[in-house]
């Protein structure tokens, strides 16, 4: 927004209102925009009558209004139709880009998430299912708190113990996995599908891969699986999507449309056309869901690298009652962080460890820095990704804080997380 | 010409890397190995609204396949990565040829997102911002405004269509681009080309604009009093520019008249129904080659009456016909090879009697004309639904369109104009601060303009007008000033960088092929003596086969080395002493017979002034002893 000098030189001026800005023998005339977060204070933007944005630095300027914004028109959207014959799904928004829509003159992208804007948007939708929408909040994916999850976990459960024959939903991509994985956990009898779909083009532009991975999205909701998924682009291509199990999904890529990846696994399935199910998955049948919120917040994730600062863990000792070591290898730590993780044992602080190297599995056997952290009561984390351990450990220790238990529980494989045999073909 | 007024759009591509990532601005020869299979989803207008049309063209399974070039193109074009900062240079680019045109450059850059969804862009739009504006170009007959300048980027390259799949290179997508576009102050076709040149002139000066096909494309809008805005795209010869004008204003005027005349005839939009009549029985039989052989796949014959048409379709072969118009339409919408009307039949094997029968089959009145498609019936009544609408605009004179240029000046129906394109901001980039320093910077190191450069090469290095202007326009200005400096020949120096590399060319050699440096090397080898300049297009000949290859080992290669000024004394010693009697005979007039003997050793080798030094001085020395 405007402030400083600019903001000053517009007075009674409004984003949106028409005006006319004079300084010295030029003059330009145009409708006033808002101010990108980028900009300085020194200059007002204003869209010109071909459609041109240019920014004009305000010193020795002088605005005249000439006429105030109009109104923002919106199309009505007719009731969209479904085909009876097909199942029913809900979509869930909670935010991220999949769907929204572009306000043309600021560039703005507000979402857009009843059911007929959506089917509006995507109609293919209504070819696979009878969709209905609800949007519990709409935030940044890495604004998403902890609380965020417990709400999507009830809503979920709620849903699929309603009407919906399975449930997708629209989440941020930043922060998809976390939340992907804390649903995995909580859902307990999960007898249907739950969709992570996510999108890294927003849906304003042409070449957005919301549309499609939504469409896949849906198809997999009304699919065979039981489980919790997260269904993005397999490759760069607008062909087909691949299904990922919640438990070893992970963004490995800041922008591409293929940036998430199964890790230390192969994904579950493939949706071209059609949705194809490879591999050992949940099947779908009859039954109640239940959501166990239970979570214990106070957990650390701490990734040990060269010179790494024992007081910064000591910091978390003090704070915390479990901490996720992103170990460097097998498992291991440096020295220097023995000390603090010897008084997080005698604190009953629980200590998961994973590795930073995301593939393969931990084993604090084969070194003897490894053999003295399973001295100190560490808890290997087998092949669980760490923000997989992460969210498991939160859990857990919601459920209990005994270390015997706590420890039996983290190497249980409640949902996937841990694989019991890594095949060659796991680490491309 | 009455109320002729011609604008420019003029698109220029710059020669710095591209404008949002850090590769380099060239196309790529060899197809790729990585391809891949994108589509482009029409997206909701400000209303939220999707263009209906637009969305079943998608639904219906267009795609587009994009090669991508590893060594000219990274994700950036492939739409998986933001764009990066503006490339600077470029923006310096840009607003240097803005001052040039008298341009007021903008405070801040806003670059926008303009949407283009036939495939030629990998995001579904294109970034453009206007970085100046309000310039103004002097002509020989008034100022030619100049509204805006924008910098843009470049659409990616069409390589073909195969069905529902259109193939894009990736290479082409992100170069910079310079559009100026001129308000239709031009009322001549002659100042038209002469703005396009004096345009194109100012984009050179700058030195940093890509040479070469395709590298500058200039859309002409050309309307005149009661016709309408036509733009043409496609315009690739400076000198054909006058010749299109002409032909579309001739066109103009021609549709107009056309109008005139159907309104005189009381014709009526109503009257122009599309009710098209199958006639396939009337040809059962037909002599013509053509109609039989597109019956004969089982095409039908699909005719409609055009009311009042008559005598107005047809027209002599080398004028503008509305014939042509309909055909044209025909064929772009329906991918229909062409259409028959009543003006040119009987023809093309078609009887009298058959065009009667036609006639009776659709009771066309004595001025009445009818169209004629041969073709499978889906694309059939595309056809005749094409010529339908465009007799419809043929009541009211001269439709808006895009039109493409042909090599013979004539035009060809490509689309209706485009509509404004939906715009909105890149959110993805900063706004570019256009800093008084930064114009300051660039107004005190403007380029030269072409008539202040030739002006001073005639002063500064003697050559003749002629010349100066053929170095000036040459891509070698640069290289020129800098081969003089080495070898202080200019005239030489002028005439190797055009003559002799224009006839090198003309024999068939390579001579872009040869790299800068070798130039440089060259014109040092003449300055230190060690070449003579009549050995310069041996040289030039063999470096264009082995462009990597050194002068120095050009020369050894072709022998034209190692005459030191004491090999030259030795021999023409030598040639003195094997003719001593007609030495002593003539003295020193004995100097240029022995010329003749010692240059069959020399030529090429050693400067024939240089020869002459010395074997004068030889002369001069052995007749003294």
């Amino acid at each position: 927004m405007y402030r400083g000098e600019a903001a000053k030189v517009l007075g009674e001026a409004k984003v949106g209102d028409r005006i006319r800005v004079l300084k010295g023998e030029r003059s330009y005339e145009g409708v006033l925009m808002p101010r990108s977060e980028l900009g300085d204070d020194k200059h007002v933007v204003i869209k010109l009558d071909n459609g041109y944005n240019i920014g004009i630095e305000v010193t020795g300027a002088r605005i005249e209004r000439l006429a105030p914004a109009e109104a923002a028109k919106h199309a009505a959207f007719p009731e969209p139709e479904f085909l009876p014959d097909k199942p029913e799904i809900t979509i869930l928004g909670t935010g991220g880009t999949i769907a929204s829509k572009i306000d043309y003159a600021t560039g703005a992208v507000h979402p857009s998430f009843s059911t007929a804007e959506i089917i509006n948007a995507v109609p293919e939708l209504a070819q696979v299912a009878r969709v209905r929408t609800k949007l519990l909040f709409n935030i940044l994916s890495e604004n998403m708190t902890p609380e965020h999850w417990k709400k999507i976990a009830r809503e979920v459960a709620k849903e699929l113990n309603g009407e919906a024959y399975g449930v997708v939903v629209a989440h941020g991509t930043d922060t998809m996995s976390f939340t992907a994985a804390a649903l995995a956990f909580m859902l307990k009898n999960l007898t249907k599908p739950v969709v992570f779909v996510g999108s890294q083009r927003s849906s304003d532009r042409p070449s957005s891969d919301a549309a499609l991975n939504l469409i896949a999205a849906a198809k997999v909701a009304t699919s065979d699986l039981a489980e919790v998924v997260v269904v993005m682009h397999s490759t760069t291509q607008d062909t087909t999507c691949s299904i990922h199990r919640a438990t070893k999904v992970r963004k490995m890529h800041s922008s591409r449309r293929d940036a998430f990846k199964s890790i230390n696994a192969l994904p579950l399935g493939e949706v071209g056309e059609e949705v194809r199910l490879f591999g050992n998955y949940k099947k779908r049948s009859e039954g109640e869901v239940y959501a166990d919120t239970r979570l214990e917040e106070r957990v650390a994730l701490f990734k040990v690298y060269p010179g790494v600062n024992p007081e910064l863990l000591e910091y978390c000792v003090d704070k915390c009652r479990g901490i996720v070591l992103e170990g460097t290898g097998l498992g291991h730590v440096p020295e220097s962080l023995l000390p603090a993780i010897e008084r997080a044992r005698e604190e009953g602080v629980a200590m998961v460890m994973t590795t930073s190297t995301l593939y393969g599995r931990v084993d604090m056997k084969v070194y003897s820095t490894g053999r003295r952290l399973l001295n100190l009561g560490v808890i290997p984390g087998e092949d669980m990704l760490p923000e997989v351990a992460y969210v498991k450990l939160m859990h857990v220790l919601g459920v209990t804080q005994n270390y015997e238990e706590v420890c039996s529980l983290m190497m249980r494989n409640f949902a996937g997380e841990i694989t019991e045999r890594t095949l060659a073909n796991a680490f491309y | 010409m009455e109320g002729l007024r011609v604008g420019f759009e003029i698109h220029q591509q710059l020669a710095t890397r591209k404008l949002f990532c850090n590769c380099e601005s060239e196309l790529s020869e060899e197809e790729p190995e990585l391809k891949i299979i994108r589509r482009l989803r029409p997206t909701q207008s400000e209303l939220g609204e999707i263009d209906r049309a637009a969305l079943q063209e998608y639904l219906k399974g267009k795609y587009y396949e994009y090669e991508v070039p590893e060594e000219v193109s990274c994700l950036v074009e492939m739409d998986e990565e933001p764009p990066h900062n503006v490339n600077i240079e470029a923006v310096k680019t840009a607003l240097q040829v803005a001052l040039l045109l008298n341009a007021q450059p903008v405070d801040e850059i806003h670059f926008m997102r303009k949407i283009v969804i036939d495939g030629s862009n990998t995001s579904g739009f294109q970034r453009t911002a206007i970085i100046a504006m309000d310039g103004y170009i002097e002509t020989s007959q008034g100022k030619v405004r100049i509204p805006t300048i924008c910098l843009e980027e470049e659409a990616a390259r069409k390589i073909r269509e195969e069905g529902s799949k259109t193939v894009y290179r990736l290479d082409r997508l992100g170069i910079p681009l310079i559009e100026i576009s001129t308000s239709p102050d031009i009322t001549s076709p002659e100042e038209a080309r002469e703005v396009a040149l004096k345009i194109g002139e100012i984009l050179r000066a700058t030195g940093k604009v890509k040479r070469g096909i395709g590298t500058i494309r200039q859309d002409i809008n050309v309307s005149i009093a009661g016709g309408a805005r036509v733009e043409i795209k496609g315009v690739q010869e400076l000198n054909l520019i006058p010749k299109i004008i002409e032909k579309e204003a001739e066109r103009q005027r021609k549709l107009i008249d056309i109008a005139q005349e159907l309104k005189r005839r009381g014709v009526k939009e109503a009257q122009l129904e599309l009710s098209p009549v199958d006639v396939s029985e009337i040809f059962a039989s037909t002599q013509s080659k053509l109609v039989s052989r597109a019956l004969s796949k089982g095409g039908i014959a699909l005719a409609i009456k055009l009311p009042g048409f008559k005598g107005l379709i047809g027209g002599a072969k080398d004028e503008p016909r509305l014939g042509s118009e309909l055909a044209q339409y025909a064929r772009v919408k329906a991918g229909v090879g062409g259409i028959f009307h009543s003006d040119e039949l009987p023809g093309y094997g078609i009887s009298a009697s058959e065009v009667e029968a036609v006639a009776e089959k659709l009771s066309l009145a004595n001025n009445d004309a009818f169209v004629l498609v041969v073709e499978a019936r889906e694309k059939a009544l595309k056809a005749i639904e094409a010529v339908v609408e465009r007799a419809r605009y043929a009541l009211k004179g001269v439709p808006e369109e895009t039109r493409v240029a042909q090599s013979d000046a004539s035009t060809r129906y490509m689309r209706p104009l485009p509509g404004a394109a939906r715009m909105y901001p890149e959110t993805d980039l900063a706004p570019f601060v256009v800093e008084d320093k930064l114009i300051a910077e660039l107004r005190a190191s403007l380029p030269e303009l072409y008539e202040e450069k030739i002006a001073r090469f005639v002063k500064q290095y003697n050559l003749s007008k002629e010349l100066a202007a053929q170095v000036v326009r040459s891509p070698h200005a640069e290289l020129f000033e800098e081969l003089v400096a080495i070898a202080a020949k200019p005239r030489l120096v002028a005439t190797t960088l055009i003559a002799t590399l224009r006839e090198l060319k003309r024999e068939g050699y390579e001579v872009d092929r040869i790299r800068e440096d070798s130039f440089r090397e060259l014109f040092s080898a003449i300055a230190e003596g060690k070449l003579a300049k009549e050995a310069i297009p041996e040289v030039l000949k063999a470096l264009s086969s082995s462009p990597e290859s050194s002068v120095a080992e050009v020369m050894q290669k072709l022998g034209l080395e190692g005459f030191s000024e004491e090999e030259v004394r030795k021999l023409a010693r030598r040639v003195i002493e094997e003719r001593a009697d007609f030495v002593r005979e003539r003295g020193e007039g004995a100097a240029k017979p022995l010329m003749g003997v010692l240059m069959k050793e020399l030529r090429g080798r050693v400067e024939g002034k240089v020869v002459m030094k010395i074997l004068e001085e030889e002369l001069r020395s052995y007749l003294k002893a």
